[in-house]
C-alpha cells in the first residue's frame, strides 16, 4: 500500500464521513429535545435520493402517495382533537398548514414529474415533498406517547422505520438509482483529484454544522429548543410548545436527511433500504463522539469512516461493517459516554 | 400494509373458492389444476420476485381443456415464511404443483417440504433439486463455465475476483476456481462486499493493485455496478466479466457509460431479437415479449419473467400426460404430474431448451448460455 492509496481511502473516508456527520448531527438534535433514538433517519436519505432520482428520470416520484396519506391522517387527528378541545375557530388555520401546503406540494410534483424542470426546482420540490414527513411522522407515531420511556419511544421509532422502508419499496421499487452530481468536474491539488462533488458534501457538511450552531446559540427557536432539552416541564411552564418542538426538531432531521441523501445520491447507488445501514452508522457516530455533543458527532462520524475504509483496505473488506461496531464496543467499555461527552448522572 | 391486505384478500378470495366449488358439482373441481404460487416480491429479493411474479400473472388460465387455477402468496424472501407458504398451499388449498420460491433459500427450504408432501415444486431459481423439486433458471455452474472459457480463449492467466458477501458468492467463486486452475489460470485477488455497501473503494484499490487481466464481479442486480463504476474510476484496463444476475435495464440505467465493453453471461432470452432465426429458443422468447410487454407496457420485460413462463411450458406438457393417470386433486396425480415431467420430451422455453429426466430436474444445457457485451447501454450478443 503506497501513500497515493492511502490518500484516495482518506478522501472517501472524508465524504462518507461527512455525510454520516450530518446525519450524526441530526440524531443527536432530535434525541436530545425529544429523547427519540430516531431509528428512520435514514428512510429520509433513501427519500430525498430516490425522489430526486424519479425527476430526474422525468417521473412524478409515487411518494406522493404517501405524503397525502400521512397528511390525510394528521388532519383527521388533529381535527378531532381541536374538536374535543372546543377550539373549532383553529380548524381552518390546521387545514391549511396540513391540507392545502401539502396538496400544492403534490400537485406541483405531478405536474413538473414528466416535464424535466431544471435541477434547482428539482431539490426544492423533492425538500418539499420530504421534509414535511418529518412533522407528520411525530404527529402520528410519537406525539400521543411523547412523555412515554425512551425505550417505549425507541420501540415506536423501529416500527417507523419499517413502516417507511416498506413504503419506500412500494414507492420506488427494489432496484437502485443514482442522481445525478450536483456540480461535474475535477480540482487537481498536487497529484491528487478531487472531484467538485466531493467539495460540495464536505462544504454543505460544515455549512450545517454552523447554521446549527448559530440556530442554538443566536435565535429564540434555538433556545426554545435547547430549553426543551434540558428540562421538558420547565420549558412548558414558560410556554414553550412540546409539539411544537418534536415537529420542528423531526423537520430539521428530514431536512438534514433529504439534502445527504441528494449528495450520497451522486456518490453511490441508493436503494430503498440503504437509509437503514447509513444511519445506523451516523447513530453509531452520534454515540462514539458522545451523544448530546455537536462536535463529538462530527470527530466521530469522520472516525467511523476511515476506520471502515482503511480496515477494510488493509485487513479485510469482509469484516467491513464489523470495525465500525467494533469500535462502538470498544467505546462503550472505556469510556460510555463517548469521546467527547460529558458523563450524566440521572435522577431518578 | 398494502401487501398484508393484497395477502389477505388473495387468502380469502381462495378459501371462498374452494368453498364454493365444494358446493358446487365435484365434476367442475376434478377439471382443474391447481398451481400455488409463492415467490418474494417483497423484501431483499424483491427485484427479482416482482418480474417472476408479473411473469405468472400472465400465464394462460387453460392447459388444453383443463382450467388452471393460480393461488398467488408473497414470502418476502423469506425462507420460512415461504415454508409456511408452501404448507398452507399444499394443506389448505390441495395445490398440483407448487411454483417458486424467487431466491434460493427460500427454495432450498421448500424442497424439504416438497419431498415430504410428495408435491412437485418448480423453483423459478437455479437451486439445487431433489425427487419432487425442479429448478428453472440456468446452474451458476454452467454459466460459470462459459465465462472460464471465454476468459481461456482469451488468454487471461491473472484473475480478480469481487462478489458478495454471500452463500451464492462463495458458490460461484469456488465453481470459477475449480474449472480454471486445471487450464492453468490463477485467482490473484478476491475481496467481497455487501448489496447496501455505499462504496468499493478499498476492494477495488486491492484488486487493481494485484493486476489482473480479468476481473469476475459475482453480484445480481444494480448493486452489480458499483465495482465498475469504480473500477472505471481507477482507471483499470481488463475485461471484467458478469454473470446472468445483471441482464437487466436497471442494471444499465444505473451504470451508465462505464459499462461499456463489459462481457457477461446471459440466457438466450435477454438477446431474443438478435439471436439467429434458426434457434428454437427465438420463437419463443418473442411470444412470450409480447404477452408480456402487452400487459405491462412496451418494454417492461424482464428475464427472470420469462422463467414462470418457461415452467409454465413444462407444465403444459406434462399435465396432459398426468390426467391420463390420476384426477386433478389427489395424491396419485401429484406423484403422475411429477414423473411426467421428467418423462418430457425436449421443451423449448424463452430461456432455454428444458431435457429434464430424473436425475436432471433442471434439464439446461449449453443451448441456454449465450455471452453477451454492453454496447450503446445495450446487451448484445458476441459474435
Amino acid at each position: 500500500m503506497t501513500w497515493d492509496i492511502a490518500l484516495i481511502l482518506a478522501e472517501d473516508g472524508i465524504l462518507t464521513g461527512a455525510i454520516y456527520a450530518l446525519l450524526a448531527l441530526a440524531s443527536v438534535l432530535v434525541f436530545a429535545t425529544t429523547r427519540i433514538i430516531f431509528v428512520p433517519q435514514g428512510e429520509f436519505v433513501t427519500f430525498g435520493a430516490l425522489t430526486l432520482a424519479a425527476f430526474q428520470l422525468g417521473q412524478t416520484p409515487n411518494i406522493i402517495y404517501l405524503v397525502g396519506l400521512l397528511a390525510a391522517i394528521v388532519c383527521v387527528m388533529d381535527g378531532v382533537a381541536l374538536v374535543r378541545a372546543r377550539r373549532v375557530h383553529r380548524l381552518p388555520h390546521m387545514l391549511v398548514v396540513n391540507a392545502l401546503l401539502p396538496a400544492l406540494v403534490i400537485a406541483a410534483a405531478i405536474y413538473f414529474g414528466p416535464r424535466k424542470p431544471a435541477a434547482l426546482i428539482q431539490i426544492l420540490l423533492t425538500v418539499a415533498l420530504i421534509v414535511p414527513l418529518g412533522p407528520f411522522v411525530y404527529r402520528i407515531a410519537f406525539q400521543p406517547v411523547a412523555n412515554a420511556s425512551v425505550r417505549l419511544l425507541f420501540v415506536i421509532a423501529i416500527a417507523v422505520h419499517f413502516v417507511l422502508q416498506g413504503a419506500g419499496l412500494l414507492s420506488f421499487g427494489p432496484e437502485g438509482f443514482r442522481v445525478d452530481p450536483l456540480i461535474d468536474g475535477q480540482l487537481t491539488f498536487g497529484t491528487m483529484t478531487v472531484s467538485s462533488q466531493a467539495l460540495l458534501i464536505v462544504g454543505t457538511g460544515i455549512a450545517f454544522a454552523i447554521l446549527l450552531y448559530l440556530l442554538f446559540e443566536f435565535t429564540v427557536l434555538g433556545k426554545a429548543l435547547r430549553a426543551t432539552a434540558v428540562n421538558r416541564l420547565g420549558a412548558r411552564i414558560v410556554g414553550i410548545s412540546y409539539p411544537m418542538v418534536g415537529k420542528l426538531c423531526l423537520a430539521l432531521a428530514a431536512l438534514i436527511g433529504v439534502i445527504s441523501g441528494i449528495l450520497a445520491g451522486g456518490l453511490t447507488t441508493i436503494y430503498y433500504d440503504s437509509g437503514f445501514i447509513i444511519g445506523l452508522k451516523a447513530f453509531v457516530a452520534a454515540v462514539v463522539g458522545g451523544i448530546g455533543n455537536v462536535r463529538g458527532a462530527a470527530l466521530g462520524a469522520v472516525m467511523i469512516a476511515g476506520v471502515e475504509q482503511f480496515g477494510a483496505a488493509y485487513f479485510s473488506t469482509k469484516l467491513q461493517d464489523v470495525y465500525v461496531f467494533l469500535i462502538l464496543i470498544a467505546v462503550l467499555l472505556v469510556k460510555p459516554s463517548g469521546l467527547l461527552g460529558r458523563a450524566v448522572t440521572e435522577k431518578v | 400494509m398494502v401487501v398484508r391486505f393484497a395477502r389477505g384478500a388473495a387468502v380469502s378470495a381462495g378459501l371462498l373458492l374452494i368453498a364454493g366449488f365444494g358446493a358446487g358439482s365435484l365434476d367442475a373441481r376434478a377439471q382443474e389444476v391447481t398451481i400455488g404460487v409463492t415467490l418474494g416480491a417483497t423484501g431483499q429479493t424483491a427485484s427479482i420476485g416482482i418480474p417472476m411474479k408479473q411473469g405468472a400473472e400472465v400465464l394462460p388460465q387453460k392447459i388444453g381443456d383443463v382450467t388452471v387455477r393460480y393461488i398467488f402468496l408473497d414470502d418476502g424472501g423469506d425462507p420460512g415464511v415461504a415454508v409456511k407458504n408452501m404448507r398452507q398451499l399444499t394443506e389448505q388449498n390441495q395445490a398440483d404443483v407448487i411454483l417458486g420460491s424467487s431466491s434460493i433459500p427460500s427454495c432450498t427450504a421448500m424442497a424439504e417440504v416438497a419431498l415430504q408432501t410428495k408435491t412437485p415444486q418448480i423453483c423459478l431459481s437455479p437451486s439445487r433439486t431433489n425427487a419432487f423439486s425442479f429448478a428453472m433458471a440456468q446452474p451458476a455452474a454452467l454459466m460459470v463455465e462459459g465465462m472460464v472459457e471465454h476468459m481461456h480463449a482469451k488468454g487471461y492467466k491473472n484473475i480478480g475476483y469481487i462478489g458478495f458477501a454471500d452463500s451464492l458468492g462463495e458458490h460461484n467463486l469456488s465453481s470459477m476456481q475449480k474449472l480454471m486452475e486445471p487450464l492453468g489460470m490463477k485467482l490473484v485477488a478476491s475481496e467481497r462486499y455487501n448489496r447496501t455497501d455505499t462504496s468499493v473503494t478499498a476492494q477495488v484499490l486491492k484488486i487493481v493493485a494485484a493486476k489482473p487481466d480479468a476481473i469476475f464481479v459475482s453480484a445480481s442486480g444494480t448493486p452489480a455496478a458499483l465495482p465498475q463504476l469504480e473500477l472505471v474510476q481507477r482507471n483499470y484496463k481488463g475485461q471484467v466479466y458478469f454473470l446472468h444476475g445483471v441482464i437487466n435495464r436497471d442494471f444499465l440505467r444505473v451504470g451508465g457509460k462505464s459499462l461499456e465493453g463489459v462481457i457477461a453471461t446471459a440466457g438466450p432470452f435477454a438477446v431474443a431479437a438478435e439471436l439467429p432465426d434458426s434457434n428454437p429458443i427465438k420463437a419463443e422468447a418473442l411470444k412470450f415479449t409480447k404477452v408480456y410487454n402487452d400487459k405491462f407496457g412496451a418494454n417492461s420485460v424482464n428475464t427472470f419473467a420469462a422463467y414462470s413462463w418457461d415452467a409454465f411450458k413444462v407444465l403444459s406438457a406434462a399435465v396432459p400426460v398426468a390426467l391420463k393417470t390420476a384426477k386433478p386433486g389427489t395424491p396419485e396425480f401429484r406423484v403422475a404430474l411429477r414423473d411426467a415431467m421428467q418423462n418430457n420430451p425436449d421443451i423449448v422455453g424463452a430461456n432455454g431448451i428444458y431435457k429434464m429426466t430424473a436425475t436432471d430436474h433442471n434439464g439446461l444445457d449449453k443451448r441456454a448460455r449465450v455471452m453477451v457485451t454492453v454496447k450503446g447501454n445495450a446487451f448484445h450478443p458476441l459474435p
